[in-house]
């Protein structure tokens, strides 16, 4: 049993080394094709420009691995960000404004899984409700574009620590302090262990006795506080709110996760290679930005190409290790 | 048993009577149709003709949910439709785009047929990657989601295409026997599915592969055409609505258009009493769905409640539906929990 269980992580493990041989590559290209490519800053660059995504990634990924979906993600970013717009122009307390808006998402998130798990209803259905909710308040707020002039924001977004001719931003380290945390939660916790029984079997967890209802109903509450602190680290960039921001990104949220090699049908994903698929997406937006010649529309195509790529290689592998499929 | 049962329509049923209660006390004439220009006029007939897209869409949906799938790639396909149509109304020639509102005569064949045949393809190709290559619905089809954006803004160059054709605006805006043609294109393809699904025996077949999939692939039905069949149908009326949508509006926005109406199509569906886990569907529950979203729609515009509040209703609503339809909620009220039984075939 043991021996065969120590069989199965090492191959298991083989989707995150491929994603990472595929990011080293993609990270290759773009090294011998354009000067400066491989400098400390492009480098930097790639985890502050791509920390908001990142960060919702992480909340998805847990939401994956239990076996359901989180499409309001997107929302709640944009309403977060709005939320600290219209409060700190209201002239509120920073602390009191960070406080409301983190509670939003994370409240959202708890009454969704709630939802899911008292009602039995679809994730997909209930966390769409979520979008709606979430956009229709953000837009309720204000139909425009909020600006945000607290110095306290402005003067965020110049914070760094210097490496070389690059900065770790403060949304790169929001970021990776989010990945350090998601990973600890999903291998070192009771709850991370969990949330992987529930989605391999949900049945089988039942009747192992694990907290099924409190993991469901965690893992929607822990995305929900991903993508508002997502929310919060948005302000740095745009410094505004807008109802329409982060369109669509709970579907690069979720091609983030299945590139990294988090199953769908949940029980199998890493925190590591969902960091993998966030920064495949993004190497493939700064590579088409250094190229200049190809439009902005080529980096759907392509981010759309690579999800296939993946999903091949995926499936390549499993075929033949294991024949077992499970209904979505 | 079958006495007490409450048939799962009546519950979208019932959400649609109250909305349209609300109306009949508070919204004056919303009832009133009166014949305007040889057609009839109305809120009723206007959310006729605004819910054919999405009730386009919602249909075909309806028989991918119910294999157990989900097409979350229609909106996509819909602007890949619609830029091609527009496309071909300029002959295949953008350069002179900046003189919007010129005449050019292409063949209403060609407009039509080019867009719906490159839908099918597209279908299609969900429909292999779903049944032969083996992956699942959500991801197969969430690869055309993000590519196919990305080629129809690529077809269009990222410019809003805008064309003057009396022809093909017909599909669009046309009334015919005093109702709006789009509504008429939709009630062709619930015929179209129907037919399909009643006279041959695909209904028995896709309840049998959501059900299970191994199960019915063992009893002798070729699981794979099934499924490619019932993509390959999505595909076809993902692009029939992007030729109403575009049509209607005389251009097409590849970067906006159809973007979200995957999941307004799922939402119908869903509320109409079909399950996501797939087995059973309900057309007339689909129907009745999408008719409840777009008249709350409709509703919230004639009542002059501003439109940023017009999300907040739909999401009240969506979840009062969701726990009026779930098994939890029956059992609070005593009730036992009715089988769906399907009109289709039953005997699953």
């Amino acid at each position: 049993m043991s021996r065969k269980r120590l069989f199965q992580i090492s191959r298991r493990d083989m989707p995150l080394v491929a994603t990472f041989i595929v990011f080293l590559l993609l990270y290759a290209f773009g090294g011998f094709s354009y000067r400066n490519f491989m400098t400390p800053r492009v480098f930097l660059n790639l985890l502050t420009d791509n920390a908001v995504l990142g960060i919702t990634a992480v909340g998805m990924t847990f939401v994956i691995i239990s076996g359901g979906i989180d499409l309001s993600v997107g929302a709640v970013i944009s309403t977060t960000a709005m939320i600290v717009a219209v409060l700190t122009k209201a002239g509120m307390n920073n602390v009191f404004v960070i406080t409301i808006a983190l509670l939003f998402g994370t409240t959202l998130g708890f009454l969704m899984g709630g939802m899911i798990q008292y009602f039995k209803t679809p994730p997909f259905i209930v966390t769409l409700a979520g979008m709606f909710f979430a956009r229709g308040l953000g837009y309720v707020l204000s139909l425009g574009s909020v600006p945000i002039t607290h110095p306290f924001y402005t003067n965020a977004s110049s914070i760094g620590i210097r490496i070389g001719n690059g900065k770790l931003s403060m949304p790169a380290m929001a970021l990776l302090a989010m990945i350090l945390i998601g990973w600890f939660i999903s291998r070192r916790t009771r709850f991370g262990r969990n949330v992987f029984a529930v989605g391999g079997n949900e049945q089988s967890a039942i009747l192992m006795g694990l907290p099924v209802t409190q993991t469901k109903i965690a893992v929607y509450t822990f995305s929900g506080f991903c993508s508002a602190v997502a929310g919060f680290i948005y302000t740095f960039y745009t410094l505004s709110g807008y109802g329409l921001a982060a369109m669509g990104l709970e579907m690069e949220a979720i091609a983030s996760a299945v590139i990294g090699g988090t199953l769908m049908t949940g029980g199998y994903g890493t925190i590591l290679g969902t960091l993998l698929g966030t920064l495949i997406q993004g190497l493939i937006k700064s590579i088409i930005a250094f190229n200049g010649q190809f439009s902005v529309f080529w980096i759907k195509l392509f981010t759309g190409g690579m999800l296939l790529g993946f999903i091949l290689l995926q499936k390549i592998f499993v075929y033949g290790t294991k024949s077992r499929r499970k209904k979505r | 048993m079958k006495g007490r049962q409450i048939p799962r329509i009546a519950w979208p049923l019932f959400a649609l009577g109250l909305i349209l209660l609300f109306n009949l006390m508070f919204t004056d004439s919303f009832f009133a149709i009166t014949i305007k220009d040889g057609h009839l006029f109305g809120s009723l007939i206007d959310i006729l003709r605004r819910s054919a897209p999405t009730l386009i869409m919602a249909v075909a949906m309806t028989y991918v949910i119910a294999t157990g799938g989900i097409d979350i790639s229609v909106g996509s396909v819909l602007a890949i439709s619609g830029s091609i149509a527009s496309l071909v109304v300029w002959g295949g020639n953008t350069q002179y785009l900046t003189s919007a509102g010129s005449q050019y005569y292409a063949p209403m064949l060609s407009i039509i047929l080019i867009p719906l045949v490159a839908s099918i393809l597209l279908g299609a190709f969900n429909g292999v990657m779903v049944s032969f290559i083996g992956l699942q619905p959500f991801i197969a089809t969430l690869i055309l989601m993000t590519a196919g954006r990305g080629l129809a803004q690529l077809l269009t160059g990222g410019k809003v295409l805008n064309f003057r054709h009396a022809g093909f605006e017909f599909v669009g805006r046309g009334y015919l026997f005093g109702l709006p043609f789009p509504f008429l294109l939709a009630l062709g393809v619930i015929v179209l599915g129907t037919a399909i699904t009643r006279l041959t025996p695909m209904g028995l077949y896709i309840q049998a592969v959501g059900g299970n999939r191994s199960a019915s692939n063992f009893s002798g039905v070729n699981t794979r055409l099934v499924l490619l069949f019932v993509y390959i149908f999505s595909g076809f009326a993902a692009g029939l609505s992007g030729l109403v949508m575009t049509s209607d509006i005389t251009g097409a926005d590849a970067g906006f258009m159809g973007l979200y109406m995957e999941l307004d199509a799922i939402l119908a569906v869903v509320i109409g009493g079909t399950p996501m886990e797939g087995g059973k569907y309900n057309v007339g529950g689909t129907v009745i769905g999408v008719l409840i979203i777009q008249t709350l729609t409709t509703t919230i515009l004639t009542k002059g409640i501003p439109t940023e509040y017009t999300l907040l209703v739909k999401a009240i609503v969506v979840v009062v539906v969701l726990i009026i339809q779930s098994n939890k909620m029956r059992e609070v009220m005593g009730k036992r929990q009715g089988k769906m039984m399907v009109k289709g075939g039953s005997a699953i």
